[in-house]
């Protein structure tokens, strides 16, 4: 089984990639570069503060320690503790404090350090942040990012596990960054910090170290384009994040049974891209759904929907989704790898969709 | 027995009084004036089923927003509540704007998109009513980080009422806003409701302690006398442009109507004795123009004239509000996004 990345790289080589032109990689990263998710964050990160003196960061241990996950490390030597604000443990109180700093002239960006952590930033993020610009008849804007995390198998159980990107997904006024590859966290974040709206982008902790190709040159992605990671012809598996990774595992077993997948990342929830979805599914006929969240009211449910509406006669299966089992993330190592989606997983209901029972 | 705010019993810290113009004291009384006229004639258009939804009235706190107010530049941010149309209109707004807002008029401040309770006016620094209970605490302190990063040399007020000292935001804020010495003023509108229960029974020990207890520099005042309001915040204005840092305001005040429009039947949680008294002798604007007339040399007549003149105003607002245009259906799709 080819890794991942090697498998991106292949199916880039192949030019078939993305919808345009800048995401072939091949054309931008001459020398090959790779560096790991965390690098490709902070590179971000660094540009977008050195190019924009209104851009800050403000979170629990953000500047020496450089967040828990160290993705900042350094960042504070180089731009000062003024903008770089190690805050006191008040997830509320901070996210506040951006919605505030951003409605005057900021371009502030939360840390909250875990993304079940989110749940404490809800009331300035849902009626604060997503709606001051509506309200306001549009006079107010609210440019500010929040960063989290999030994703299981760390063995750190219900309360550090989470991923809740669904619960934002829900709410009109806010976009939702879910990257799942170096290269797209960075162009992806770029785009965030310097979109005028509130954008929470969702990091999954075990990708920081997963190394992939970023070219040196700069370039954003725009919020709302899906990517095609992987090109094929009888199913469409659509996948966030890091199961982007176990789609493309999933896909690699299938090829050797001869079944074609292609595996499509919509990088962002919100908004989403329906139509790259729906030209996939249309093209393939069949469609899995496949994310780290809680299956039920899920964002896979939302992508369903999408790829059922906009294809419905194209399709020669029901749409299929897998997300996280919907208990919660238990600490033991044996029930906590149940609870997330596999490859093997993928796999099964792919040829049950394909009649290769 | 009639209940008084806590606190109020206590002696309040002498304020020293700023010393102005006659003049600039008118100012306040008419600003105060144009409040309890705004608010008794959204009143009358809630009554008579002439304004959509409900709304949170003022009546009786229209010191604690001018006297605050009046110590700001145009360009100093505020936040306000879900009872904000004080704080709109002593910041500088204008009524018919506002009152178009209140019925949902493509005039109104927010195109009818905000409501009694979501005016926002950025050109005279209003960053927003709120309607979650303490919810604008972190934007003005967030204000006041982006006032000390800008170095813009303004300062961000934060009203909110005494219900609000029951969310946790307010401390995370003030804990931060200490830390880093951000100008910003918490000005706790104490008028002892929480919607229909008294802060004796949700607020335990004392309120001033809660803003000591981060080191904030506090000052209590009586919310019903404009010149302490104002003498205050002047003090504490300065001390936050000086770099000083934020403050906590308590005014004890009072809410003379329900706590929205339709809360006619008040007995229940508060007596009408209890609402005499404050109507009675603790009336700001009675407070103000009779000090006006007794020690400020001005006549009765020239009080008189600013009624008549507001209600004008206000009436003509009113006037225009409910002549204005709705807004366009395709309005609703607008500004989901920047």
């Amino acid at each position: 089984m080819s890794t991942p990345n090697q498998s991106m790289l292949q199916h880039v080589a192949n030019g078939t990639s993305g919808r345009e032109p800048q995401f072939s990689l091949a054309l931008h990263n001459p020398d090959g570069r790779e560096i790991t998710f965390a690098e490709a964050v902070r590179e971000a990160l660094v540009e977008e503060m050195q190019r924009d003196p209104r851009v800050f960061i403000i979170g629990e241990d953000v500047a020496e320690a450089g967040t828990v996950w160290k993705v900042l490390k350094g960042m504070v030597e180089e731009f000062g503790p003024e903008r770089i604000i190690d805050s006191p443990i008040s997830e509320a109180g901070i996210a506040g404090i951006g919605v505030g700093a951003a409605i005057t002239g900021m371009r502030p960006i939360v840390d909250i350090m875990f993304g079940d952590f989110i749940t404490l930033t809800m009331d300035q993020m849902v009626n604060q942040a997503a709606k001051t610009h509506y309200m306001s008849g549009g006079k107010l804007k609210v440019p500010m990012v929040m960063r989290t995390t999030l994703g299981a198998t760390r063995r750190s159980a219900a309360q550090h596990s989470q991923s809740l990107h669904a619960w934002f997904s829900h709410v009109p006024g806010l976009k939702v960054v879910i990257p799942s590859t170096p290269y797209d966290a960075k162009g992806l974040l770029k785009s965030a910090i310097r979109d005028d709206n509130p954008v929470v982008i969702f990091e999954d902790k075990m990708l920081f170290q997963t190394k992939g190709p970023v070219p040196r040159e700069e370039y954003l992605i725009p919020l709302g384009v899906a990517d095609v990671k992987r090109s094929g012809e009888d199913i469409t598996i659509v996948a966030t994040s890091s199961m982007v990774q176990v789609a493309l595992a999933a896909a690699e077993q299938l090829a050797q049974i001869g079944i074609s997948a292609e595996v499509v990342d919509p990088r962002t929830t919100l908004p989403l891209d329906h139509q790259t979805l729906i030209d996939s599914a249309k093209k393939t006929s069949r469609a899995i759904v496949v994310d780290e969240g809680y299956q039920g009211y899920g964002v896979t449910a939302e992508m369903a929907s999408v790829i059922a509406d906009g294809a419905f006669y194209y399709l020669d299966a029901p749409v299929k989704r897998i997300g996280a089992r919907d208990v919660p993330i238990p600490f033991s190592p044996v029930l906590e790898d149940l609870t997330v989606p596999t490859p093997d997983q993928v796999v099964a209901t792919a040829k049950a969709l394909c009649g290769r029972i | 027995m009639v209940s008084r705010p806590i606190g109020y019993q206590t002696t309040l810290a002498p304020i020293k009084t700023v010393q102005l113009d006659p003049e600039q004291w008118l100012q306040m009384y008419e600003q105060m004036t144009k409040i309890r006229a705004f608010e008794e004639n959204a009143n009358e258009l809630y009554k008579s089923a002439r304004m959509p939804g409900l709304t949170h009235l003022y009546i009786g706190e229209e010191a604690v927003a001018v006297g605050v107010c009046e110590a700001l530049h145009r360009d100093d941010y505020i936040t306000s509540t879900h009872r904000g149309h004080g704080h709109c209109v002593a910041k500088g707004a204008a009524l018919d704007r506002m009152f178009a807002e209140l019925l949902g008029k493509e005039a109104g401040y927010c195109h009818g998109k905000g409501g009694s309770m979501h005016i926002a006016d950025q050109d005279t620094g209003n960053l927003g009513a709120n309607a979650i209970v303490g919810g604008s605490a972190g934007i003005a302190t967030g204000a006041g980080l982006s006032i000390k990063m800008r170095k813009s040399g303004q300062v961000a007020v934060c009203f909110f009422g005494d219900g609000a000292l029951g969310q946790g935001l307010i401390y995370e804020s003030m804990n931060m806003a200490q830390l880093w010495k951000l100008p910003v003023i918490y000005v706790c509108e104490n008028n002892q409701y929480n919607e229909y229960t008294h802060n004796s029974e949700t607020a335990a020990g004392e309120l001033a302690a809660r803003g000591r207890a981060f080191g904030l520099h506090t000052v209590e005042v009586d919310g019903q006398d404009v010149r302490a309001v104002h003498s205050a915040t002047v003090d504490l204005v300065t001390r936050a442009r000086q770099g000083e840092g934020p403050s906590f305001l308590i005014c004890h005040t009072y809410r003379f109507l329900g706590h929205h429009v339709g809360d006619i039947e008040r007995t229940y949680y508060r007596t009408k004795d209890e609402e005499a008294w404050w109507r009675g002798e603790h009336d700001p604007l009675k407070v103000l123009g009779e000090w006006l007339m007794a020690e400020a040399g001005i006549r009765s007549e020239v009080l008189a004239g600013i009624d008549e003149s507001v209600n004008a105003e206000v009436e003509a607002a009113v006037e225009f509000a409910l002549a204005a245009p709705y807004p366009s259906p395709e309005e609703v799709d607008t500004n989901v996004y920047a």
